[in-house]
């Protein structure tokens, strides 16, 4: 218990501290030994929590005192926050944002006052769901802290033409994981709410950080979809008070399920699919580009749109096989299908890592809508590995335009020879984010396999395109980080220590999750399935499976290195490129029409006949937007219908 | 099951080159006879293998080398998991990492022709991807028939000892659509965009330009591993626990590379995008539709 109340406090104050720190120095002492505190709590309250704790079941901790004047104080910081965002919307004529803001805060603070609030018993709830969250925002969050430090310093020397607000900035990053700290351990949906409320707004400051136009209207497209979410929240918050009588989500989940309990299930997904920037949600996401890397990093790997994926799992049981589920899972594998096809017609790299993360959560809400054990196994899963592989591509990506001014894909021609380092973190990123036998590819085994069962042949058919759509969006980056350009020389890397130690955890971190899947799979995943289902035993991977896939983990990492041995030992006449004879004999020139020396350039396909955003873009959100005020409109059809 | 699962994968690893290489001399022969020549012997592959392999390896960087036996090591690991009865899913995900190594050892090259014909890989392997992964769904679906069990299966090994009638039965669509993007795999006009089995055309070798020497022999020797495959998956539409079956796996293994070859040589190549759109608009309606009627009916 003081290890969640610390966890949740502690980045709070190294917020405040930070706000007060204007010198470089002092900020970069203080986010690490911050950074260094929070991972080493949520290592320990981890270790204790599996071992000793939650084996036997989740815990609930009762905070029987406090409450009240816990209850208060958020109270008052969201009607704080109401004022701020109202004053915002109005500064920058952006009323709408306002408007929903106001009625969340409104919707709520009347449930509070008006004593409608049933009392609830468990505030908090940990199990391994929670404790798997918190390490991955503790260490991956921490992790984007640590390599902000080095990365802004870089990032107002390129772009003198910002303020420097990093006194702000900083504080905001560690805002952002107390809340999302708060978010996966309380259990009282009125707490969730606030934590959720505090994610959407500090990312809307971040994303205004430069304070540009596009900049700032960015900021509030995030705003206004992540309030609509708040407002479904507030709404399933509402009801299931007034008619359920339930204040937590463990016991939402497990109310008897009816097409009453139904309502705020599917409101509540409805929110979690604003924050997850599934269709036709996924614009603000795509905006968050324009703030710094960390920034992104943060919001598109370990928290903010973990968030809603996060809420879905738990709400998996009770969405399983209802119209809630067929929602979130046809909405999930669309947008798999859509982002991925996206990916393919993007050449800035920070662009195709949106796309992918979109794509991605689409593939987790996917699973988690169809709500049997496999899936959700599946989708615990790549929160994992998304989590890593994704921030730190994402690092890595914002090393990369530091160092040669570019985040262009066509620009990472030829990096493993400019910048090796970083093109290996690269390599290590995009293998595990598709290649056999990494743990995004088993997930997806494990998903296809699932809506087969499921006898959901939409799923079926949005994960196999959207396999091939993704496989060739990888291939295409990896092929260009690993073009070797005659003459091309290593580059100066500005790389600071800190950015190194970031991105060296999350390489050392993908690898070993790759390694020990098998154990994370039997000791933590398939125990959490079988509490989440409240099963006896729950076994995914068939044991014959498993050893394939050592024998497959072990051949992609032998393979390579052994071809490395015999390549050292070979030797081979060096050869010029062919150029049907026109070679200019540097294997950089050809020699042109006019009989002058011409460079010659290699570029990818993009395919935007096919699937350019003006092409899918308009028709797909009208498609995603259909299914979902279809489906709500049949969940709120069945209640009038049941009534009558 | 043991024995015969390493029997299986020790037998693949040791005759399928031959198979392979006796195949592509009968392709050459077969050919030939359409085209109204006398043709090569029917031993001419191993020949040009034994030739390649006293040459020079000629490469533009050693990066080359690399992802090369990636490739050949992948795609002969495909064919040994194929045949030792495992997962088919995972023999399709382990065909896929193959076929990227085989791009990258293209683009790693920096050479005009080798990329080109590259990036063309690439958008055949978007074009039949999907397909290929149907396949497998299509096989775990209606196993679920086949076998009597109402329960599918996605192991090699069950699909032929479980089934009590050839899966084709039930799945001819998805027979069709595999047959089609089967084209692509067997790189056969009117869909050898990438790389063409003839130097003269407008990618010269296309992806595999800058490869040469025994280098060149080895990857020629992967691709007969590779075809071995591929008609083993033909196989499997047919295999099922009835003696007659096997016979029968020949002789549709047998049409389905006649026909192949006979498109070949009567058809042109098509542009990229007819490519592309033909096997997307040939998988759904063949291989969704298909699925979909046995998932109704089940």
């Amino acid at each position: 218990m003081g290890f969640i109340v610390f966890l949740v406090l502690f980045p709070f104050l190294t917020a405040a501290i930070l706000t007060m720190t204007k010198n470089n120095t002092v900020r970069k002492a203080v986010v690490y030994t911050g950074s260094a505190i929070i991972i080493c709590t949520a290592i320990v309250f981890s270790l204790t929590a599996l071992i000793k704790g939650i084996d036997s079941g989740a815990k609930y901790f009762g905070v029987t005192h406090l409450v009240h004047v816990i209850d208060t104080v958020m109270l008052g910081i969201e009607i704080l926050l109401m004022v701020l965002i109202v004053y915002l919307s109005i500064k920058h004529k952006k009323y709408y944002a306002g408007l929903l803001s106001v009625a969340g805060t409104v919707l709520i603070a009347w449930l509070e006052l008006s004593g409608k609030a049933a009392s609830v018993q468990n505030h908090v709830y940990c199990d391994k769901l929670s404790v798997i969250m918190c390490l991955i925002i503790a260490i991956v969050g921490s992790l984007i802290c640590i390599y902000a430090v080095g990365y802004m310093v870089d990032y107002h020397n390129h772009h003198t033409e910002f303020k420097d607000r990093r006194t702000f900035f900083f504080p905001m990053l560690f805002v952002f994981l107390g809340a999302m700290f708060g978010l996966v351990i309380s259990s009282n949906l009125i707490w969730i709410y606030f934590f959720w409320e505090i994610t959407s707004i500090s990312s809307f400051l971040l994303i205004g950080y430069t304070r540009t136009k596009e900049a700032i209207d960015n900021s509030f497209r995030a705003l206004w979809m992540n309030l609509l979410g708040g407002l479904g929240f507030a709404g399933a918050i509402v009801y299931s008070t007034t008619v359920l009588h339930v204040t937590t989500l463990q016991q939402l989940v497990y109310h008897p399920a009816s097409i009453i309990t139904l309502v705020p299930v599917t409101l509540l997904a409805f929110a979690a699919l604003t924050k997850s920037a599934q269709l036709p949600f996924s614009k603000w996401l795509l905006g968050a580009m324009v703030a710094p890397t960390p920034t992104s990093a943060l919001l598109h790997s370990a928290t903010m749109v973990k968030a809603g994926v996060y809420l879905l799992i738990r709400l998996a049981p009770a969405m399983s096989g209802t119209i809630a589920g067929t929602m979130v899972s046809l909405i999930g594998g669309f947008t798999f299908l859509v982002a991925s096809m996206l990916a393919i017609t993007v050449s800035d790299g920070k662009k195709v890592l949106a796309y992918s993360t979109i794509s991605n959560l689409g593939l987790i809400t996917a699973c988690a809508g169809v709500g049997t054990t496999e899936t959700v196994w599946a989708g615990t899963l790549l929160i994992m590995f998304h989590a890593v592989s994704k921030s730190m591509m994402f690092q890595a990506v914002g090393a990369i335009e530091n160092a040669t001014g570019s985040r262009d894909i066509e620009d990472m021609h030829g990096l493993i020879v400019r910048l090796p380092f970083l093109a290996f973190v690269m390599i290590i990123g995009i293998a595990g984010m598709f290649l056999a036998p990494f743990g995004m590819l088993i997930s997806k085994w494990a998903a296809l396999k699932a809506f087969v069962d499921a006898k959901n042949i939409l799923l079926v058919l949005f994960i196999t395109f959207g396999s091939a759509t993704t496989m060739l969006y990888w291939t295409k980056w990896l092929s260009k980080i690993l073009a070797c350009k005659a003459q091309t020389r290593l580059r100066r890397n500005t790389t600071s220590l800190g950015q190194w130690f970031s991105l060296a955890g999350h390489a050392t971190m993908m690898v070993m999750l790759c390694v020990l899947l098998p154990v994370l799979s039997i000791k933590l995943i398939e125990p959490l399935l079988a509490q989440l289902y409240k099963i006896e035993h729950v076994s995914v991977l068939a044991p014959e499976d498993m050893v394939i896939m050592v024998v497959l983990l072990l051949l992609i990492f032998v393979i390579p290195m052994v071809a490395r041995i015999i390549v050292k030992k070979m030797t081979f006449k060096p050869n010029m490129e062919y150029m049907s004879g026109i070679n200019q004999g540097d294997n950089r020139h050809f020699v042109d029409s006019f009989n002058q020396p011409k460079l010659m350039f290699l570029s990818n396909w993009y395919m935007e006949d096919y699937f350019g955003e003006k092409k899918i873009w308009k028709i797909s959100v009208a498609i995603a937007a259909a299914v979902i005020v279809a489906c709500i409109g049949i969940v709120i059809g069945n209640l009038t219908g049941g009534a009558i | 099951m043991m024995l015969k699962t390493i029997l299986g994968m020790v037998l693949y690893i040791v005759f399928a080159p031959f198979v392979g290489g006796l195949l592509a001399g009968l392709d050459r022969k077969i050919t030939a006879r359409m085209q109204g020549r006398i043709g090569p012997p029917i031993l001419q592959p191993f020949y040009d293998v034994r030739k390649l392999i006293n040459k020079d390896i000629l490469l533009i960087n050693n990066m080359q080398y690399l992802f090369a036996w990636c490739f050949v090591i992948f795609v002969v690991f495909t064919g040994a998991l194929f045949y030792g009865g495992f997962n088919i899913l995972l023999v399709f995900f382990v065909l896929t990492t193959a076929a990227m190594f085989f791009v990258l050892e293209a683009t790693t090259t920096n050479s005009p022709y080798s990329v080109m014909g590259a990036n063309r890989e690439m958008i055949q392997m978007l074009s039949y991807e999907p397909m290929v992964l149907l396949t497998a769904v299509g096989f775990y679906v209606a196993t679920a028939f086949t076998t009597g069990t109402g329960a599918g299966t996605f192991s090699v090994a069950s699909i032929i000892s479980e089934s009590n009638i050839p899966n084709i039965v039930v799945l001819p669509g998805v027979f069709f659509g595999f047959a089609f993007i089967l084209t692509i795999k067997f790189r056969k006009s009117p869909f050898d965009l990438s790389m063409s089995h003839h130097a003269h055309q407008e990618m010269v070798k296309g992806i595999t330009t800058e490869l040469s020497g025994g280098m060149m022999a080895l990857i020629e020797v992967s691709h007969w591993y590779e075809n071995v495959f591929l008609l083993g998956v033909v196989a499997l539409f047919v295999l099922c626990n009835k003696w007659w079956s096997i016979p029968l796996a020949i002789l549709v293994c047998a049409i389905t590379y006649f026909v192949e070859i006979l498109v070949d040589n009567t058809s042109a190549r098509v542009k990229w995008e007819n490519m592309f759109k033909h096997s997307w608009i040939i998988t759904l309606i063949f291989g969704v539709v298909n699925i979909f009627i046995l998932q109704m009916l089940s």
